[in-house]
């Protein structure tokens, strides 16, 4: 509770809306006690005065009546009017919410029937009707806002029964033999409250206005008595010659909806937990990039990822998820990453055209470098003519990541157009060619699919498709695999090995599977908590494992026909990345483990070809 | 597509029924008797029992409502007293201004709703996102029959830019330049409640779109950022706000009569605001009902729009 008044205070406009309106209800209540002139008493002598005229703060309206006291006799009645019908609409809507909820079956399907019904109406048409038979008045005002108001608080609060009258507690109470009554007074009630409450305090400001509006039309409140609306209801006629009267109680209609409204959605805000974590906020376009330190010069690689450094700014938490990675291929070399989840594989993949969401990702070292060209903090149009083109990129989870609104075709052409110039007509053959490429039978209908259309298997290859459109030199693929059964892996995978072969095309794949990898990848390197440990030719690193974690990991793999081997899980759990550990992050998890690990940094040794970041490791490399 | 809308033509039939029992049950709630209500406390006998009569009011309820329905079905609204016209043909000359007031509106708030919804995401925690934002609490704030009285005051009053009120100049007027010329303010105060309640719900909307992995792979592609967000993202925000667009299409019709008062626009909202203080009630239950039904079946419409634009809908 009290990290929620926390949250609701941190947010600035919601304190400033309970301030407002905590002191207008104070100025309110304490009205009767102010020495204020009586609010109905006409003194036509004195019509019109300008405000801070002596004895009348505000001035005085068309019939010389103090402007200040009618104003706070007005505003306690339209606060009044419109609490009243908020909580007459509040009990009587919530009456029937959890009534058509507990009960369910016939009765709710009669009483949500009737409430659709209620919610066909234009809301202001409906209380209209109500006030036309019932005659204008302000209690007739008020029973007509509450009464609009009821279906509202019927389906909120009758969606929450549902979901708990099906809970155990209710059925223990049930079975205990209480009464309907009691199980809804005493079990229900307390649990729909809080709900109730704050779709009251979402709601009130509403009806504050509505009344008042009624009041302004001349069907509410009735002279002398006056509330806001119907204040400035009569102010009307004489707005231009006299606009204060007209925008005292506007201004006081529009400071009270406001701070309800800011206090409101401060409410509602500190109660929701998406919010919370800050998770509603928006990727930029971009990586952002905060680079401290020198880069490395440009080598002769294709691609070539040189000392990477990518966090995760979260509030005061950094999450390091890549910290200081290097990497590169040549044309037509597949290198595969290999590593447990939260390694920090697809963080590097993604920060190499600068994909990782940010915020909260920041690349904050290092260099990526096409052709030698440096794309780190690269301006947005040079990697976007990079992006997809020069390098392209497959994803995991098809589902998630092919746009479920366009038709496949318009996916693939777009991925064309976004960097070629082409007709549509060119640009709708070239994806058929496209699907066709990646072996999807019946390519010239198929390109007419939505993705929830598609299988898993050919939504995958639909991916391959679109990073194949524009013959790029460098595909990174982010476990492309891993959501298929074996057989469709096992095509996909040699429909990328020809690629490979026929195009020069250099892949940098990645993934957690050793099998994959020994298929595919001429060189492996391995991560473990945003570092590479290892990295080799395939067959060697594959053979003899180096690090005491590639040799754990390898000895995770089951394998066909190898006999009874024990397979052997690796103890403990990877490290947190934002509190890593000194020395080496696998050290808590490693039997061969010396204090001189726990230590100090360790460097990647051993050859170019084969390197280890280990001070004991199983094999001289 | 076409068997869609016609099944959900079918589904509105009860709702039509509902809403023409709502409003009798309703009218039934006039305390008193009905005729006297409307006749004043003046009226002779001889004329209470007429107009009892006339109204059909000396049988039962159901049967009440049954011919009332009949009536209205074959295009008979009943007499209104206090205009002596035909009601439907009042309500179908004032609804021609309330819709040019309300539709206008609705475009307008549709369109800068979700303009500025989705520049607000985009430029999330930046100077145009504080600054719709504010705008935007300032709009579902101030009532619009106070922001009408004030942007006369304003624009017409002291400005001199804009006519006062009415939708036609009284000497010389009647083409389009001049309706338009009429119509800014009103249309403008009217939409601006529902302009910010869309443009709220678009930047929620949208920033929830903009995290979807589908946005990545846009980026990814190259696809240019104006089109990622234009493009890709909003289509699939519009899901989620074209229903919201059809709620605030009944604010801004129902909305319209304060506004209509405000700048004496002929339109039903003010025909009713009269037709309630002259006892009018034939006048009230027509327009009510016809409203409503206007508003039942442009709701489908929001329905159909929606299954065109997701593919996932079942049709």
């Amino acid at each position: 509770m009290s990290s929620f008044f926390r949250l609701l205070f941190r947010n600035h406009l919601a304190a400033i809306g309970a301030v407002v309106i905590a002191a207008i209800l104070l100025l309110v209540l304490i009205t009767p006690l102010l020495p204020l002139h009586d609010p109905d008493v006409t003194a036509t002598a004195d019509r019109f005065k300008r405000p801070f005229s002596d004895g009348h703060l505000l001035g005085t309206d068309h019939l010389g009546r103090d402007l200040l006291s009618r104003l706070l006799y007005g505003t306690r009645l339209s606060l009044a009017v419109g609490v009243v019908a908020a909580l007459i609409a509040a009990s009587i809507g919530s009456a029937i919410g959890i009534i058509a909820g507990y009960f369910g079956g016939h009765v709710d399907n009669i009483i949500m029937r009737g409430v659709d019904m209620l919610m066909a109406f234009p809301y202001i048409l409906l209380a209209l009707a109500i006030v036309a038979a019932l005659g204008p008045g302000l209690l007739n005002a008020l029973i007509a806002v509450a009464a609009v108001n009821i279906p509202f608080f019927a389906r909120n609060i009758r969606g929450i029964t549902v979901g708990l009258a099906s809970r155990e507690f209710i059925d223990a109470a049930r079975l205990a033999g209480m009464g309907h009554t009691r199980i809804i007074l005493t079990e229900l009630l307390p649990n729909v409250l809080p709900v109730i409450i704050i779709a009251m305090s979402t709601t009130v400001g509403w009806m504050i206005l509505e009344t008042a509006g009624l009041s302004f039309l001349g069907l509410g409140s009735q002279p002398p008595q006056a509330d806001l609306g119907s204040m400035l209801g009569e102010a009307r006629s004489a707005m231009i010659s006299h606009p204060t009267t007209s925008i005292v109680p506007g201004i006081m209609i529009f400071l009270i909806v406001m701070s309800i409204n800011l206090l409101g959605d401060g409410v509602r805000d500190a109660l929701d937990p998406r919010l919370r974590s800050g998770a509603l906020s928006r990727p930029r376009a971009t990586t952002l990039v905060d680079r401290q330190g020198d880069i490395s010069a440009p080598t002769d690689d294709l691609l070539a990822i040189q000392d990477l450094h990518t966090q995760f700014h979260v509030g005061r938490r950094i999450y390091r998820a890549v910290g200081g990675v290097s990497l590169a291929v040549k044309p037509g070399e597949c290198l595969g990453v290999i590593g447990e989840s939260g390694s920090g594989k697809s963080v590097t993949a993604l920060s190499a055209m600068g994909l990782v969401a940010s915020p909260p990702g920041v690349i904050t070292g290092g260099a990526v470098r096409f052709k030698g060209e440096d794309l780190i903090g690269a301006p947005y149009e040079t990697l976007r003519q990079k992006r997809g083109d020069r390098v392209a990129y497959i994803f995991q989870d098809p589902l998630s990541t092919l746009h479920p609104l366009y038709r496949i075709g318009q996916q693939l052409a777009e991925a064309i157009q976004s960097h070629h110039q082409i007709s549509r007509a060119e640009a709708h053959s070239r994806a058929i060619q496209l699907l066709q490429d990646v072996r999807i039978p019946n390519a010239e209908s198929r390109v007419g699919n939505y993705p929830h259309e598609m299988s898993g298997g050919m939504r995958q290859r639909v991916g391959i498709a679109m990073a194949l459109a524009n013959e790029p030199d460098v595909i990174i693929a982010d476990e492309p695999t891993t959501a298929l059964d074996v057989t469709v892996q096992a095509q996909i995978l040699s429909l990328l090995d020809d690629l490979r072969r026929d195009r020069g095309l250099a892949i940098i794949f990645i993934t957690h599977d050793f099998g994959v990898v020994a298929q595919l990848c001429d060189r492996i390197a391995v991560m473990y908590a945003g570092r590479i440990v290892e990295e080799g030719p395939t067959r060697a690193v594959l053979d003899a494992p180096a690090h005491p974690y590639t040799g754990r990991l390898i000895a995770c793999v089951p394998e066909l026909g190898g006999g009874r081997r024990a397979l052997a899980a690796i103890p403990g759990l990877p490290p947190a990345v934002d509190d890593l550990p000194v020395g080496c992050a696998f050290a808590p998890r490693c039997d061969k483990a010396q204090d001189k690990c726990r230590t100090g940094e360790v460097a990647l040794q051993g050859a170019a070809s084969h390197a280890v970041r280990c001070h004991f490791p199983e094999e001289a490399v | 597509m076409g068997s869609y809308i016609l099944k959900r033509l079918i589904s509105a039939i009860p709702v039509l029924f509902g809403i023409t029992i709502i409003v009798f049950l309703i009218m039934s709630l006039i305390p008193g008797d009905p005729a006297t209500a409307i006749l004043g406390s003046y009226a002779t006998p001889e004329n209470v029992e007429k107009l009892n009569r006339d109204l059909g009011l000396d049988k039962p309820m159901a049967q009440r409502y049954l011919i009332w329905l009949g009536n209205m079905l074959t295009g008979d609204f009943g007499r209104s007293f206090s205009l002596n016209r035909p009601v439907l043909d009042e309500i179908i000359e004032r609804f021609n201004a309330t819709l040019i007031l309300a539709g206008t509106s609705f475009v307008l708030c549709s369109i800068l709703g979700i303009l500025a919804g989705v520049i607000s995401a985009a430029r999330q925690y930046g100077l145009a996102d504080k600054a719709i934002t504010f705008v935007v609490l300032f709009g579902i704030s101030v009532p619009s029959f106070f922001l009408g009285m004030m942007m006369i005051l304003a624009f017409a009053v002291n400005l001199r830019w804009l006519p006062v009120s009415g939708m036609y100049a009284i000497y010389g007027g009647g083409d389009l330049p001049d309706l338009i010329n009429h119509l800014i303010m009103p249309a403008l105060a009217l939409a601006a409640v529902a302009t910010g309640v869309i443009a709220r719900l678009s930047r929620s909307a949208m920033l929830e779109v903009l995290r979807q992995d589908y946005i990545r792979t846009a980026r990814a592609k190259g696809v240019p950022e104006r089109r990622v967000i234009m493009g890709h993202a909003l289509r699939v925000a519009m899901v989620s706000i074209i229903p919201v667009l059809g709620i605030q299409a009944g604010f801004v019709l129902s909305g319209a009569v304060y506004i209509e008062i405000v700048f004496q626009w002929p339109g039903v909202g003010r025909m009713l605001v009269d037709a309630i203080l002259k006892r009018d009630l034939l006048l009230v239950q027509g327009g009510v009902v016809f409203v409503a039904a206007c508003y039942v079946l442009f709701n489908i419409a929001v329905d159909v729009a929606q299954s065109l634009l997701d593919p996932r809908i079942k049709t």
